[in-house]
């Protein structure tokens, strides 16, 4: 196992240094630069001061080998935009109200939508089935900026129950967790399904069956663990998202979260901005894949013992 | 000889898309204490939907037992037990193997865990005592090393092994009907020999009556006491070992028995096969099913379906053929006589 783990981490650093080489020069190749996206009409002596200052005058490529050669001390530089400003502290100040927003939809998406699945294909072509079927299609369908108008409609103009906007109480996270929810909810529930109807069909149910064993034992023991082995690949995947947070969620609820920022960033051709996060982004995202592998291996005994031979 | 399961007038449907397709068309028949019976045709003829209206199997694949239908287990009747009496009987007092092995055991559970589950599903016991037990079966079954097997997962062991762990499941409570369906089908040839060794020797030991399903009667022979040829859902021809294969008397037990690779390389002939496919299920049959794939149709065969004629006590022909006005036919070369130690 440990083998296998180590194995993992060595990938990993590769795609790592992969996806930072690949976003810096994407970057770097969008038309404009800091100085000119924050000043338009900057005389062209001091703009050059500036981008001789920031070392932007240089080749790319001598520019890229001193991005590497500060990262690799361990410094993600600061923000070009508001100098002083450190991307790990943008990360520490805005990445926990996204990754608590994300997170709570998240986990109600998940565990509803797993709910309501195995509840589908238990009561497949019956009237719960069609129901949930029928939810899940307009939660997937139907865009999450719509959700919102609505819910903000609904919740604070016709019935005022929670604000409109902003963040700092419980209050404030009910609307926006509602409206993330719904998406992962709605394809949880629709991937549970066909995933136990897949497993309801197998010999072995038959197996137990004719075993005599009891149809909530079957269910228990029998189809739900194997049919949830595909959703944990989906869950983990997921997991990382959540931290880079969702602009359109937080513009709308004008929260202070991770996804705006990043947005503004890349407007702002905050170039170590954009790449600090980036680097972050992608290092969680890894790091849950890595995490969802040893979850799946211990799961899933035919993926343990093929890693182990 | 007593008897230990009654069917009788087994009507089976499916609903489809297309319509209500007849699986199982008023099948009867009886089985005594220890004894061995082998259900024999060809795929669709109705031997596994049978098979698995006994242990009231079919309602995940959609099967309807029709009304009428009668099954007696042990003086019980199946049809009526609520579906907690069921569970008590499935498992420890009939059990079933299935044909593919590889797909019948669950891949993410032990086999120690899924020997184990049918003790504790029927007895109140403690673990210690279920894994004593459990390791018994192996070695009944002869798995080497059973301690550290029981911690095996499906997919270490080769399919031999998994029917194996099939059967060492289906024996854990002493079963007095164990149900195998095309239990060697999915294994090559050598390792069939050995399990079907195998089930033979526990038939004995655990003095259990035996439905065996196969479509190979090369295996049957040797392992029977009665046969009963199906097709398209009905039982065309039945009667002891000796009977079906000394004296067989429906057209379609001789295609089968003249299809057995064995008895063509004796007479160094191309293996028999017979043309045509069985008649569509969908449709109301009015004809003897086997008519349009017979080299002996005569016009009535074509105008009504014949009833069952029994030529012993034990010896039984639906076949237009054994009627007195009927032409005789001799059966082809080599049927008849046919040596089966």
């Amino acid at each position: 196992m440990a083998k296998f783990i180590l194995k993992r981490i060595l990938y990993m650093l590769v795609v790592l240094f992969c996806v930072i080489t690949l976003t810096f020069f994407l970057v770097h190749s969008i038309p404009g630069d800091p100085i000119t996206s924050m000043v338009q009409d900057l005389p062209i002596e001091t703009r050059d001061l500036y981008l001789q200052k920031y070392g932007f005058d240089q080749p790319l490529i001598v520019q890229y080998v001193k991005f590497i050669q500060q990262l690799l001390t361990g410094d993600l530089g600061q923000s070009l935009r508001y100098p002083g400003r450190q991307v790990v502290d943008i990360v520490a100040n805005y990445a926990p109200v996204s990754g608590i927003i994300g997170g709570i939809a998240l986990a109600i998406g998940f565990a509803v939508g797993i709910l309501l699945g195995i509840i589908a294909a238990l009561n497949r072509n019956r009237w719960p089935d069609r129901l949930v079927m029928v939810l899940a299609l307009l939660g997937t369908t139907i865009p999450t900026f719509v959700f919102a108008a609505v819910l903000q409609y609904v919740f604070t103009v016709t019935v005022p129950l929670f604000p409109t906007t902003g963040w700092g109480t419980w209050g404030h996270l009910v609307l926006p967790v509602a409206c993330m929810c719904v998406g992962p909810l709605a394809s949880y529930a629709r991937y549970m399904r066909s995933s136990v109807l897949d497993i309801t069909n197998q010999d072995f149910i038959l197996t137990a069956e004719a075993k005599g064993v009891s149809s909530f034992r079957i269910v228990s023991r029998h189809i739900f663990r194997n049919s949830f082995l595909p959703c944990i690949t989906m869950i983990c995947t997921s997991i990382a998202g959540i931290f880079s947070g969702s602009f359109i969620i937080e513009s709308i609820f004008a929260i202070p979260g991770l996804g705006k920022y990043f947005i503004s960033a890349i407007n702002d051709r905050d170039y170590s901005v954009v790449l600090g996060l980036n680097i972050i982004f992608t290092g969680t995202y890894i790091l849950s894949i890595l995490v969802c592998d040893i979850l799946l291996a211990i799961i899933d005994p035919r993926i343990r013992i093929a890693e182990e031979n | 000889m007593d008897s230990l399961l009654t069917v009788k007038n087994l009507n089976v449907s499916f609903n489809t898309y297309a319509g209500e397709v007849k699986a199982v068309r008023g099948v009867s028949f009886d089985l005594g204490v220890k004894e061995a019976l082998a259900m024999v045709g060809e795929s669709g003829c109705g031997k596994t939907v049978t098979s698995k209206a006994v242990m009231r199997l079919l309602s995940r694949s959609g099967g309807i037992i029709k009304e009428g239908s009668r099954i007696e287990f042990m003086g019980q009747d199946i049809l009526g037990l609520s579906t907690r009496e069921l569970n008590r009987i499935r498992g420890s007092k009939m059990s079933m193997i299935f044909q593919d092995s590889m797909t019948s055991l669950n891949p993410t559970m032990t086999i120690g865990n899924q020997i184990m589950e049918n003790i504790f599903t029927h007895e109140k016991t403690t673990r210690q005592k279920a894994r004593e037990r459990a390791i018994e079966l192996l070695k009944l079954v002869e798995i080497p090393n059973p301690e550290t097997r029981l911690k095996n997962y499906p997919h270490q062991l080769s399919g031999g092994m998994r029917q194996r762990v099939m059967i060492a499941i289906a024996l854990a409570l002493n079963p007095s009907l164990l149900i195998a369906d095309e239990p060697t089908t999915a294994l090559d040839v050598t390792i069939q020999a050995q399990l079907m060794d195998l089930l033979r020797s526990l038939k004995e030991r655990f003095s259990m009556s035996v439905i065996l399903v196969t479509h190979d009667l090369g295996v049957v022979a040797d392992f029977a006491d009665k046969v009963q040829v199906m097709y398209a859902g009905t039982i065309v021809e039945r009667g002891t070992v000796d009977e079906i294969f000394d004296s067989p008397r429906h057209p379609y037990t001789w295609a089968l028995l003249s299809s057995i690779p064995g008895r063509a390389q004796e007479s160094k002939s191309k293996l028999y096969s017979l043309q045509g496919t069985p008649p569509d299920l969908l449709l109301p049959l009015q004809q003897c099913p086997f008519a349009p794939r017979c080299q002996y149709c005569m016009p009535i065969c074509k105008k009504a379906i014949p009833k069952e004629n029994f030529l012993t006590d034990t010896h039984g022909v639906a076949c237009w053929l054994q009627h007195p006005m009927a032409p005789k036919v001799t059966p082809p070369a080599g049927i008849g006589g046919y040596d089966h130690e």
